[in-house]
Order: structure tokens, then sequence, then C-alpha cells
């Protein structure tokens, strides 16, 4: 049933970039299926920003392995959704192409990196979407926008093909309207790919059982603390009591690491970012450099001119934290600290078979609420910590605050992405039915 | 003064295939930009996947050299901009190289046996290369086609006395890279290196930039005798880096600015630790110049001297032992002596010699069928005709058609009693005792025969046919 699929969308959250209007399809799994695709994920002959001004105009020669596979399943690819520029953000408003709108409060913002995919599944332009989440970008926007959001264990799925923001952390990841859908992408994309040398012969084939019962939920005090606003847990804490309900059993447990995770995580973040992105200089793609100057006063200029003021932001600090001098105060602490908080997942995950908790710690914020950079990043505090271990982690919608959703979070141990999928699974078949 | 040099060399590995990436690493000669692919062109999205064969490569070397191999070795990046490097940063080692802590033995200026020790071996890629279009051009170009392509960098310890010593040590490395069939030295900028030399007490300068290892001595002994210089006048030697040019043979002062580099390594995030101490053990390395040079002289009963050319390029040495069956030491003076001779006269590589023709030549010789100069003229003819890619004919059928047989009987009575009669005065000079006549006559009857006779034997002949008046 190959074939081309029409897709006019009424994009009034500005979701999009770009859209394909004409999304050519094959047979497979996902046959006629419209996809949307987050712009840092390479499509070949489709254009690819980053949300960025410094790729506009950049076309890659080449799909990313997760799009290779799309295509494979019979996906239609219908377009690159809107995203912070470089995931660098988590609202989608330092987009170069315009602020994503939250469908669920178009006066609130969408959460982000992955602002574009969340929008668009939740306005119904299309089932299911492709993510990435390098410290929360797959699960906030899920949360904001009502959403089931998957972040795959780190080595899970492919990253050839996706535009590095911090390569240690990040995963590309499902977005879906419900947990099936959700499951039903990640089948997809999660298959050994040797070019990702950081990734294992992991493939996730698997359909989600609502099953629950024995299971040990750890819930850690630190997940319902200071900066979570109280009506937040007290939705997550209804929601782990349905788990209870269908024969879960809680247990508190402990991540003492996690005052240190968000420093860590923006020092490792910040660092390899500022090695990733400094390839852009306008020699081989993007707006051309301007060869009238000298090549380093070029740079300069172009890339001054043409990343946003955060993407200049994170570059200045990663640059200075792996600078001769600091690196040992900054980047190497940081890892410490990683490592810390990677051993007390890992011992918290001995003692229970998942942990939950918010996803976020407030619901979506109103469009330009937030201006000063450091509450922002505070924003990241119980998403990050994931990234940091490696464990897959998912956003399942579980109710809502001020008529705004809200996310309940479920992380597990590295490879059992199945575990808690079942979870969000058994949780959404019991409040849905 | 004492002098003190250590270096730096980039050799690029002759894998098939880049270091990161399946492109070949075989562009020579082909349009810039066409042996590249999303990796090592750094498009965005792509990674690096190690080559397998390198890291091979490069523990043989460190076999070779006797280093250790650490539990973990790390990729690392090493961030700076400019136009050539597709990512802004090169992927190479920093704190976790393959190999620590080999040595090379050379001879050191007076001829004795020395160590050089060699404090690491890492891998890491190459750049690409920016083309500076002639006339004037407000741009330069850059071709990829070397970016990516495997280096190993080898680090020595100071131990170097001289630019000769680093000559020697060079040589030395080169061959043994030859040896392990890791390198190809006939690749233009195939080994690279840096060198830092100071007089001792005094500061350290870096020279870079030296493309040719022939360069080496060049740039080390101006440098040295500029910092000497210095030295003498009462002046300091500014620690620094210094550029060499190649063309005018000197080194300039690179500016300050460029020197004032943070390259900010860390741990290349998209490749895990290298864990390959245990691949060791399984590396057959091939026999190596030195075990060569020894079994030449014993199995073959060749001069030390024969046997340290023939083995100092592995190439060379195959080809002796293809033809050693003829004659061993006939075959060692042929090959070592002339053969080289010629090839480097023509900038030939003995690969482009067919093995079995030499044989025959050397054959003719030995049965004497034709003489020492007939030989040469006979060789000339053959690598002439390989030099022009053309078939090499038999060395017998070239002795057939140009008439170059050992001279005997009656043509060779005739030449002699021609060329006696001829010369009267010559033949007067010889028997007042001139020995310069003698070699006159030899002389003309070899220019009659075209080199046919052997002139040592005409000698005796032409000598005894005046003594005497009969052949």
């Amino acid at each position: 049933m190959a074939g081309t699929l029409d897709f006019s969308p009424d994009d009034r959250y500005n979701a999009f970039i770009t859209t394909c209007r004409q999304a050519p399809f094959s047979d497979g799994t996902l046959a006629g299926t419209a996809v949307a695709v987050k712009d840092n994920i390479s499509t070949a002959g489709i254009r690819t920003t980053c949300g960025s001004k410094i790729l506009e105009g950049y076309v890659p020669p080449y799909d990313a392995h997760v799009v290779e596979l799309l295509r494979q399943a019979g996906a239609a690819i219908v377009g690159k959704t809107n995203m912070d520029e470089f995931g660098m953000g988590s609202t989608t408003e330092t987009s170069a192409f315009g602020p994503t709108r939250n469908p669920a409060d178009p006066e609130r913002v969408p959460g982000g990196s992955s602002g574009g995919s969340a929008a668009a599944v939740a306005a119904g332009l299309v089932p299911m979407a492709l993510g990435t989440d390098t410290g929360g970008s797959i699960r906030c926007p899920a949360a904001f926008c009502g959403i089931v959001g998957l972040k795959p264990t780190y080595g899970r799925v492919s990253r050839y093909g996706l535009i590095a923001y911090a390569n240690s952390l990040e995963q590309v990841g499902s977005m879906a309207r419900t947990v099936e859908d959700a499951s039903r992408l990640m089948s997809v994309i999660a298959h050994y790919d040797p070019r990702d040398s950081t990734m294992l012969d992991r493939p996730y084939d698997h359909r989600p059982v609502a099953e629950v019962k024995g299971l040990r939920v750890g819930i850690p005090e630190e997940y319902f603390g200071e900066g979570v606003d109280p009506r937040v847990g007290e939705r997550v804490r209804d929601a782990i009591g349905v788990l209870e309900g269908l024969g879960a059993e809680t247990v508190p447990v402990s991540i003492p690491g996690m005052r240190h995770a968000l420093a860590a995580y923006y020092v490792i973040c910040t660092s390899e970012a500022s090695s990733n992105l400094a390839r852009f200089d306008g020699v081989r793609y993007g707006p051309a450099v301007d060869t009238r100057k000298s090549w380093h006063e070029a740079y300069q200029d172009l890339r001054l001119e043409l990343f946003g003021a955060e993407v200049r932001r994170r570059i200045m600090l990663g640059t200075f934290a792996l600078s001769a001098g600091y690196a040992g105060r900054y980047y190497a602490k940081a890892q410490v600290a990683r490592r810390k908080i990677r051993e007390d997942f890992e011992r918290a995950l001995r003692e229970v078979d998942i942990i939950a908790g918010p996803t976020m710690p407030t619901v979506a914020f109103r469009l330009g609420e937030k201006t000063d950079p450091i509450s922002m990043y505070l924003s990241d505090i119980l998403t990050a910590p994931a990234n940091l271990a490696g464990i897959p982690a998912i956003s399942v919608p579980c109710g809502r605050v001020d008529g705004l959703p809200v996310g309940l979070q479920i992380m597990g141990r590295q490879f059992e992405d199945e575990r808690v999928v079942d979870v969000a699974f058994a949780y959404e078949q019991e409040v849905r039915a | 003064m004492k002098t003190i040099v250590g270096l730096e060399i980039h050799v690029q590995l002759s894998t098939a295939t880049k270091l990161f990436c399946g492109c070949s690493t075989d562009y020579r000669d082909d349009e810039p930009n066409t042996h590249c692919c999303p990796v090592c062109l750094g498009l965005p999205g792509a990674l690096p996947r190690l080559n397998r064969r390198a890291v091979e490569y490069g523990l043989k070397v460190a076999k070779a050299l006797d280093m250790k191999v650490p539990e973990e070795s790390e990729f690392a990046r090493k961030n700076y901009f400019y136009p050539d490097l597709a990512k802004a940063y090169q992927i190479t080692q920093s704190d976790k190289p393959l190999a620590v802590e080999g040595t090379i033995e050379i001879e050191d200026d007076e001829g004795h046996e020395k160590i050089v020790r060699i404090t690491r071996a890492h891998l890491e890629e190459d750049p690409g290369r920016l083309i500076h279009v002639a006339g004037g051009s407000k741009y330069s170009l850059v071709d990829y086609n070397r970016s990516g392509i495997p280096l190993l960098e080898i680090v020595t310890e100071p131990d170097m006395r001289s630019p000769q010593e680093a000559r020697r040590f060079l040589n030395k490395l080169r061959t043994i890279l030859e040896y392990l069939g890791v390198f190809d030295g006939e690749r233009e900028g195939g080994l690279r290196v840096d060198a830092n030399i100071s007089i001792e007490g005094s500061e350290r300068v870096e020279v870079k930039n030296i493309s040719s290892y022939k360069g080496v001595e060049k740039a080390l002994t101006f440098e040295m005798t500029r910092q000497k210089n210095l030295l003498r006048r009462g002046q300091k030697v500014a620690r620094e880096t210094r550029h060499f040019m190649e063309g005018r043979g000197i080194t300039t002062s690179a500016r300050s600015k460029e020197e004032a580099h943070d390259y900010r390594y860390f741990p290349d995030p998209d490749l895990p630790p290298l864990r390959v101490a245990d691949w060791v053990a399984a590396i057959d390395l091939p026999e190596l110049p030195v075990a060569r040079k020894n079994r030449f002289t014993a199995q073959y009963g060749i001069s030390l001297n024969h046997a340290r050319t023939l083995t100092g390029d592995p190439k060379l040495a195959d080809f002796y032992e293809e033809v050693a069956h003829v004659d061993p030491a006939l075959a060692a003076t042929w090959v070592a002596d002339t053969l080289l001779g010629e090839l480097n006269y023509r900038e030939m590589s003995i690969a482009a010699v067919p093995a079995e023709r030499i044989a025959e030549l050397l054959a003719l010789l030995r049965s004497e069928t034709i003489t020492d100069a007939a030989g040469v003229k006979v060789l000339r003819e053959m690598l002439d005709a390989c030099a022009a890619g053309k078939p090499c004919e038999p060395p017998a059928a070239i002795v057939e058609r140009e008439g170059l047989a050992r001279a005997a009987g009656d043509e060779f009575t005739q030449v002699v009693e021609k060329v006696v009669a001829a010369n009267p005065q010559a033949v007067e000079d010889y028997r007042a005792g001139k020995k310069g006549a003698l070699n006159f006559l030899v002389g003309q009857v070899m220019k009659e025969t075209r080199g046919r006779a052997d002139p040592r034997e005409l000698g005796r002949i032409v000598s005894g046919y005046i003594d005497t008046g009969g052949v």
C-alpha cells in the first residue's frame, strides 16, 4: 500500500519548521502513518535547521539511522518540528523560527526542547513524533502538553544523524498520545547501528503489558522537595496511588547525588556543546562565511550573528568549563558528580524495580515568563538525572493542575525500557477505563 | 655546547580506509573532495566509527618498538578552529595514549650504538588540506580528501644529540615502519615531523612543518647554528615555535598568538574507551631490519655493508632474496651497488623492476657470457624500458640484438691487431714504459668492441701482443 500522504495541517501552534505536503510512504508496520521528526534529526532532502539561523538552508545528504528505519517501516515523514535552538531550552522559545504554543493553553509554552513534536501530537496533527532528550527535552514537553514521551536507555537508539548537542547524554525517543503508540514507534527506531559506537545491540521489540502486581516502586524524597509545586506533587502521588491499587508496592528511596545533578548536567552539556557547535563556521554548509574577511574574523562575525543568545551563552559556559586551569574544577568535578548520581540510581534500583515521581516541578509556564536563565535551568532538575545515569524514563499524563497537564515520570534500570513502558501502560489503561 | 633534540613524528598509516569512516585513503591524483562522506566532512550528526585495522597497525608499531600497551586508552577531542578541520576538533589521544615507553636503537655520531627512548605513540586523524590559489586570490580552497586519514603520532624523549642523529633515527624508524607494512614510504607527506631542539641549559624551540624527512636534518642544522650563534653573542634563545621554510632551508618565528592555544582536550563522548592490551599477544611481527641484516651476512656470506644497504628497504631486501640464488655475492654487488645507483639516478622504485630478468642478467654475468661493462649496458636498457612502462626484454635478447656477447676468437684478434697497427706512437710510448699508453690502447679496443671485453683481461692481452707479437 505504498503511496503519498497529503499533509496540509492547520499549524496554529507553530509546531513545524518544515512541512512536507506530499509525504511518500511505503509498506511496513507504520505504512501511511504520519510521523513528525524533530528538526535536529537529519533527513535526506529535507532541510534540517536545529531551530537555528546558522543551519538555515542546510539540506542533509543523508538520513539519520532512525529516519532510515522510519522510512523502512513505511512511515510518512510529514515534517520537521520546531525546537529550542540546538535543543538548548525548556520552552521552545529560543527557536529562530518563533516559539511554539501549547495546545493545552496557547498562552503557555509547550515545554522544550522538543516542543514542536509535543504540540504536533497534542494538537492531533500527527499520531506520533520523534523527539530528542538531552536533559528532559522529550519528557518536559510531553508533560506540559499532556502526551506520552519516552527517553530510551542511553545506547539503545542510534544517534547517527542526530545533530549533537551533548553526545554523552542524549537519545532519540518517541512521543505519542498513547503509551501503545509511543512503544510502537520505539520498536521501529531501536535497532542496532554499528555507526554509533556508544550503542549496544539491544533492540526493543515489545508490546506493552498492563501488569504491575508485586512491582516495587521507589519514591525518592528529592522528587517531592523544594521547588516542586505541591499541587503537582499531589497529582503524582495520586497516580502512584493508582499503581498501588493495581498491586504495586511503594518504597521510599533516596538519590543524595541529586544535589549536584543540575550543576553537573549543565557543565557536561555545555562543555560537549561548545565542541559540537564549533563546526558551524559557514565553510561547508549553512549561510556562507564572508570570504572578504580574514578567516577567524569571518568565523567570529558569522557565529555572533547567527547563533541565538542562549546558544552563545552555553558555548561560552562550556568553553570556560573546559579551559586550561578550570577544567579540573568544572569538567572533571562534573564527571565525579555524574558517577555519584549513576551509582545512587543503581543502588536505588537494586532495592526497587522502578522509580516514580513528577516529570516537571510545575505545569507549563506562560510564554515569556522565564526570563532569567537560572530559573529556566532549574526546571530540568527532575529530568536531567535520568540522562546523567543513562537510564530509561517515560512521562505519562496524570491529571491536571489549573487545567494544565501534569506528567508522571517513571524511571527504570538500564535497558529495561520495556518495564517503564509497561508501568506507564498499566497506569494509563487504569485511569482511562 | 651540547645540542638536544626530541622528535614528534606523524606517520600516515597505510590502511585501506580512513580512521573513522569507510572512505578510501588512496586519493593520490584524484580530484579534491572526492574521497569524502558525512563523517570525514564533519557533517552535522555524523559519528566516528573506529577502524580496527588502524588500531592493529598502531599496536604492531608498539610491539616492534617494545612499547607498553595500557589496559585502557581513550580518544579525546582537541578543539581549535581552522578551515581544514571539518569538525573544529581533531579526534586524537591525549591523557591515555595507545602505547607508552619504547626504544629504538641507532648509531651515534661516533658510530656507537645508542638507545633513543620513545615516550608514547597515539592514534589521531589527519585534517584536510588548504589549497591556496595562485595569483593573489582573496580566498583559499579546502580539500577534505586527507581528512580522517589515520595518523600514528610517535613522540621521542630528547635523546638525540645532533641533526645527524635525528636523521639516522628517522631512517631507522621509517625502515621499521616499512618492514611492518603499516606505512607507504612513497606517499607524499606520509611522514611529517615536528622537532624540539635546544642547546643544553637554554630554552627549547619547536620547529614545525617539516614535511620531508630529509628536511629534518636541514631544519635542525639551521636551528642549531642559529641558537649557538645567539648564545655566542651573549643573547638568549626565546622559547617559541618556528616554522621550517623547506624551499629556503631556514626557520622563521611563528607569531606568538598562534602558540596561545588552549585546546580544551576532553574525552570524545562518541567513542568508548579502547581496551586492546590483549590484542598485542596475537600480533605477529615480521622479521625486523636488524634480524634480517644479521641473517643476510650469515646465510649469504655477504659483507655487513651490503647487508645493511639491502635490508634498509624491505622491498629491496625481498628483491635481493629473489635473485640471490644465482650467486649471492655477485647478486649483492649488483643489487646493492649497480642496480640501486641506477634506480636512484632514475628516481625509480625497485617495485618497477622484474626480479626474474635481473636473475637472468646475473646468470649471464656469472657464466662470463658478457662483461661487467656490457652488463651495465643491458641493465640500463632494461631499466629504461621499465621506466617507460614498456615490457622488459630478456637480457639474452638484448645481448643478441646489440651484439654485446664477450668478444673472443678472430674478431678479437683482428681488433687488437688493428688498434696496435693504427697507433704506433702509443705502442712506442708503451715500450718506453708509459703506463697511460696501455690504458689508451685498451680503451681503443673497448671502443671498437663496445665494451664486450673485460678491460683487465684486455690489458694483459694487449701488452702480451705487443711484447710477443701475437694474441
